[in-house]
């Protein structure tokens, strides 16, 4: 009764105007295999599954399921075929229950077209009991966790007796005890019979659950691994050289703390307290990483400290003066280096060439400005200083900021926030889509920052860079702070701490395996 | 927002941004806007329509001659009526600022028995003050329903359009395109089913230019919008002066729709005129409400258009083709208003003149809006503009101490307070006004 499918890629390729996203790559899933697709961002991977899904047509090359050729036309005919598919962005309408989503575009229907959504709700409950989801059919999706956002992907592929399920990098938005849970899944529905195509860029996950390992670098395949690989190895081919994967900085000798955050609380437009009374400080010299899921007030903290949020309180301090009320400009001028987390937002402005972009913020004073006129010599003399000093790899310095790779991008930002004397430097997501390769540079940088004796406040949630960064770690939860724990810490310590979990209510979890009596917000405050 | 992940396996934590969060909960403050909006109307109801009241009697009929049984006329003294419903808006307005204080929002009874209060305060201080204080109730709300018609028809087709993903400001024009061939082909032919085929024909046509332009050639939606309703207004105003004035027997006196009767039913005081005494247009509002309602909500069709107006991109990997799916809504909303435009040449004057619609298309984008994209919800909402605008002519008919400009302010200030968000935040589709481009 268990259809396996056999699916063969074989010399695909995928031009975007001239330029090449995937370059005749050829891929074997055999019947129930947890298949990695390991290369970076930008590597071409998510291009290539939406080739195989039928959302995007290839310039050459065909897919085989069976050893036979098909076609798809549409992602409606790649399911036909068997072919299930989990985005990186959740394709589920938020104003939908869990049953609608899961029936839209193939609905149960009674006469005259109308729903049958009751016959969704058994489907949806099958699945959930076969594989512990746990899924309420009639709960709306924008009101459910990631996690379980991803479960109902999950089960819309699964109703559609999809027996390959591409799973494109669905780790990025899950704690590290969600993503344990995540592989456990996936080992399930391997043990049922469906083959995963597994899309990521973490070598830990991949490692952990694959079967066959399949590289990809610049739309290219370039070899084939076992999970026994060492990391290294694979990181090496994954960006063409070998790469250190251990940052080796020297134990941070913390000095006086010169800043200090009090009770800061920022209300936002809802009346929701998306930042929750924090109070930390930072000594000079030393790097505190604020570790956590996407969206539980990092962004506020961090621009409520800059002086872009509105209806903030508390009190903030560097140097003994207050920044909170002062305008962007002072807090800068006080020696804030702010590195942003969407740099093609708020950290450039893409159409304006390198140099412009290295001088954003001192572009009217001297030396590259003298009254109302500005110097584009000194820029330019600014501009290649800092290209060759943070090794940016731009055709010109009259390059269009916009053009650069992520990675080149992120180090226009990083060097023009760091080509002034600094009393501050905040970095959000200082390696967000950035190739490994610059990831190692920029770390580099930031230790060498805290270094020379500047406090550092890195925000990451990446488990891998807080670890690698910190000195100290704060872990924030729904905008309260779980707790400051040292570098060191367990990674299942702060995965918890990661879900709201204070450090010392571990014990009982881990050890009981029961979930905690009590909810963590209470106690939030209690470990600063 | 109650808990909608019920109790977690065993051995799972918590997962990180669960709604059910009790400190995110009590932290989301009860907005003081409709308790101090309450509060002020109900002031302005107990100085105006109380104590400013004039002390003579306001007089409602409620039956009409054509019903099957005769309800006495509705005597209210004007003073002793405002003052106990004055009271009455007092303390809701009490009730709701007390619920504030407890940190709870108003419910939405709360806020319709309000405003129906109000209205009726309102009603009886204006005919109790007026020079002959006597109107019919049934003739006034059978013709709020007359004159909300085109309304209905006009944000129905907002309502498919904007379901759909795409911004429908042409329904001026779709209005008016409907008129205006109504007028033009049931004249030529002598048969106004002719002609009320032949406007829908003509709203579709207009809408598929939107569709044309906003789904395929990407240009922004508002601005096609703007630029067809000055397209179709420009162009029947020069066939309107160059070939209907010339020969307006031939080109512009079409047969009107009669209205047509429902035995024993239409006698039914109130709802029987309401209901069973309309023309074909009239009874055709009804279903299309219906109809609407139904096919979004419970079928298969309005599932795929919510998905395609809500995120696209998720119909669109569900095999579901998207601008396919646009187009054809789009122009079935053109349709749908063409047939509301049929009304004014059909129905309401039996000839076609210059911007006949007279920005009607605009208030049925209110009335979408108040409705909340909801095809009921638009129907009460144009009920609402409809009975505003029944309402000024009638007052000012009998003669009241408002002047009579402050009076015709009343369908567009009501539209105002309406769309300001008097009756909540309304949400329209994510997706609505955005272009759909794969990949």
């Amino acid at each position: 009764m268990v259809r396996v499918l056999k699916l063969e890629l074989r010399g695909i390729t995928k031009r975007f105007g001239t330029l090449l996203a995937n370059d005749h790559i050829d891929v074997v899933v055999e019947p129930g295999q947890i298949h990695c697709l390991l290369g970076e961002n930008g590597a071409g991977k998510s291009t290539l599954m939406n080739v195989l899904y039928g959302l995007y047509e290839p310039s050459e090359g065909e897919i085989l399921l069976d050893d036979k050729p098909v076609s798809f036309r549409g992602p409606g005919d790649a399911m036909a075929a068997g072919i299930g598919m989990v985005h990186q962005h959740f394709m589920l309408v938020p104003v939908f229950t869990v049953a609608e989503n899961v029936a839209l575009g193939a609905e149960p229907t009674k006469a005259a077209g109308f729903l049958n959504l009751d016959e969704t709700r058994r489907r949806i409950k099958d699945i959930s009991d076969q594989y512990g989801f746990d899924v309420d059919p009639d709960a709306l999706v924008e009101d459910l966790p990631v996690g379980v956002q991803q479960r109902v992907e999950i089960i819309k592929a699964l109703v559609r007796n999809a027996k390959v399920l591409i799973l494109d990098e669905p780790t990025a938005v899950l704690t590290p005890q969600e993503t344990d849970e995540l592989l456990d899944i996936m080992r399930q529905l391997k043990s049922a019979g469906t083959s995963i195509v597994f899309i990521s860029h973490k070598l830990r996950e991949v490692k952990e659950v694959s079967d066959t390992i399949t590289v990809i670098r610049r739309g290219k395949v370039v070899g084939t691994a076992e999970p026994s690989a060492p990391t290294t190895e694979l990181a090496s081919m994954m960006v063409g050289r070998a790469v250190s994967l251990n940052l080796d900085k020297a134990p941070a000798k913390p000095q006086e703390k010169t800043f200090e955050v009090r009770g800061l609380t920022v209300v936002a437009p809802n009346g929701q307290h998306v930042v929750d009374g924090l109070s930390f400080d930072i000594a000079r010299g030393e790097i505190l990483a604020i570790a956590g899921v996407q969206g539980n007030g990092q962004t506020e903290l961090t621009e409520a400290i800059l002086g872009l949020q509105e209806r903030v309180s508390g009190s903030v301090t560097l140097d003994g003066k207050e920044l909170l009320g002062r305008p962007v400009k002072e807090v800068l001028k006080a020696g804030v280096g702010f590195v942003p987390e969407d740099r093609k937002v708020d950290g450039l402005v893409g159409t304006f060439s390198v140099a412009e972009n290295l001088v954003l913020d001192l572009y009217d004073k001297p030396p590259f400005a003298k009254g109302i006129s500005m110097s584009p010599a000194k820029i330019l003399e600014n501009a290649k200083a800092r290209i060759g000093e943070f090794d940016v790899r731009t055709p010109s310095a009259a390059a269009a900021a916009g053009t650069l790779s992520g990675g080149n991008q992120q180090k226009v930002v990083m060097a023009r926030e760091l080509s002034r004397p600094l009393r501050l430097f905040i970095a959000s997501q200082p390696t967000r889509g950035v190739d490994v390769g610059s990831i190692e540079f920029l770390h580099r940088r930031i230790v060498a920052e805290r270094d020379q004796g500047t406090p550092v406040m890195i925000i990451s949630t990446e488990l891998d860079e807080v670890m690698e960064l910190a000195d100290r770690i704060a872990v924030l939860y729904k905008g309260r702070l779980v707790g400051i724990v040292p570098a060191g810490t367990s990674r299942d310590t702060l995965g918890l701490m990661m879900a709201g979990i204070p450090p010392e209510e571990h014990a009982h979890t881990s050890q009981a395996g029961q979930r905690p009596a009590s909810t963590p917000d209470a106690e939030g405050d209690d470990h600063v | 927002m109650s808990t909608t992940v019920s109790s977690p396996r065993p051995g799972t934590p918590r997962h990180a941004g669960a709604p059910d969060n009790p400190a995110a909960m009590s932290a989301k403050p009860v907005s003081w806007k409709t308790p101090v909006l309450l509060a002020a109307f109900a002031l302005i109801a107990l100085v105006f329509f109380g104590f400013l009241a004039p002390n003579r009697n306001a007089s409602f009929g409620i039956s009409t001659g054509e019903d099957f049984f005769q309800l006495p006329a509705l005597d209210i003294n004007a003073f002793a009526g405002g003052i106990v419903l004055s009271a009455l808006l007092v303390g809701l307005a009490a009730y709701s600022i007390y619920l504030k204080t407890k940190g709870r929002p108003a419910p939405g009874w709360l806020t319709v028995t309000f405003i129906v209060l109000f209205v009726a305060a309102f009603l009886i201080w204006v005919v109790g003050g007026a020079r002959t204080p006597s109107i019919s109730l049934a003739g006034l709300i059978a013709g709020s329903v007359t004159l909300a018609v085109p309304l209905v028809f006009g944000s129905l087709s907002g309502v498919l359009c904007e379901r759909v993903g795409v911004v429908n400001i042409a329904i001026e024009g779709q209005l008016l395109g409907g008129a205006f061939t109504a007028a033009i082909v049931a004249s030529m032919t002598q048969n106004p089913f002719i002609g009320l085929l032949a406007a829908a024909v003509a709203g579709a046509l207009v809408s598929m230019v939107l569709a044309l332009f906003s789904i395929k050639y990407l240009v922004n939606q508002i601005i096609v919008g703007v630029v067809l309703n000055v397209l179709v207004s420009g162009v029947t105003g020069f066939l309107f002066s160059t070939v209907m004035q010339e020969d307006s027997d031939r080109y512009n006196s079409p047969p009107g729709l009669d209205a047509i009767e429902i035995p024993v039913l239409s006698s039914i005081p109130i709802i029987g005129p309401i209901l069973f005494r309309q023309t074909l247009v009239g009874y055709l509002m009804y279903i299309a409400v219906l109809v609407v309602w139904v096919g979004l909500f419970k079928t298969r069709w309005g599932l795929r258009v919510r998905a395609v107006g809500e995120h696209p991109q998720a119909a669109d990997t569900l095999g579901i083709n998207v601008n396919a799916t646009r187009f054809w809504n789009v122009t079935l909303g053109g349709a749908v208003a063409g047939i509301g435009g049929s009304f004014f040449t059909l129905v309401a004057i039996d000839s076609f003149t210059k911007e006949i619609s007279g920005g009607r298309g605009f208030i049925a984008l209110a009335a979408l809006i108040f409705g909340r994209w909801n095809p009921i919800g638009a129907f009460f909402a144009a009920l609402l503009f409809g009975f505003a605008d029944n309402l000024q002519s009638i007052v000012t008919i009998i003669g009241t101490p408002v002047p009579s400009q402050f009076m015709a302010m009343l369908p567009y200030l009501v539209t105002v307070l309406a769309v300001a968000g008097l009756v909540g935040k309304s949400r329209g589709p994510a997706a609505s006004g955005i272009p759909y481009v794969k990949g």
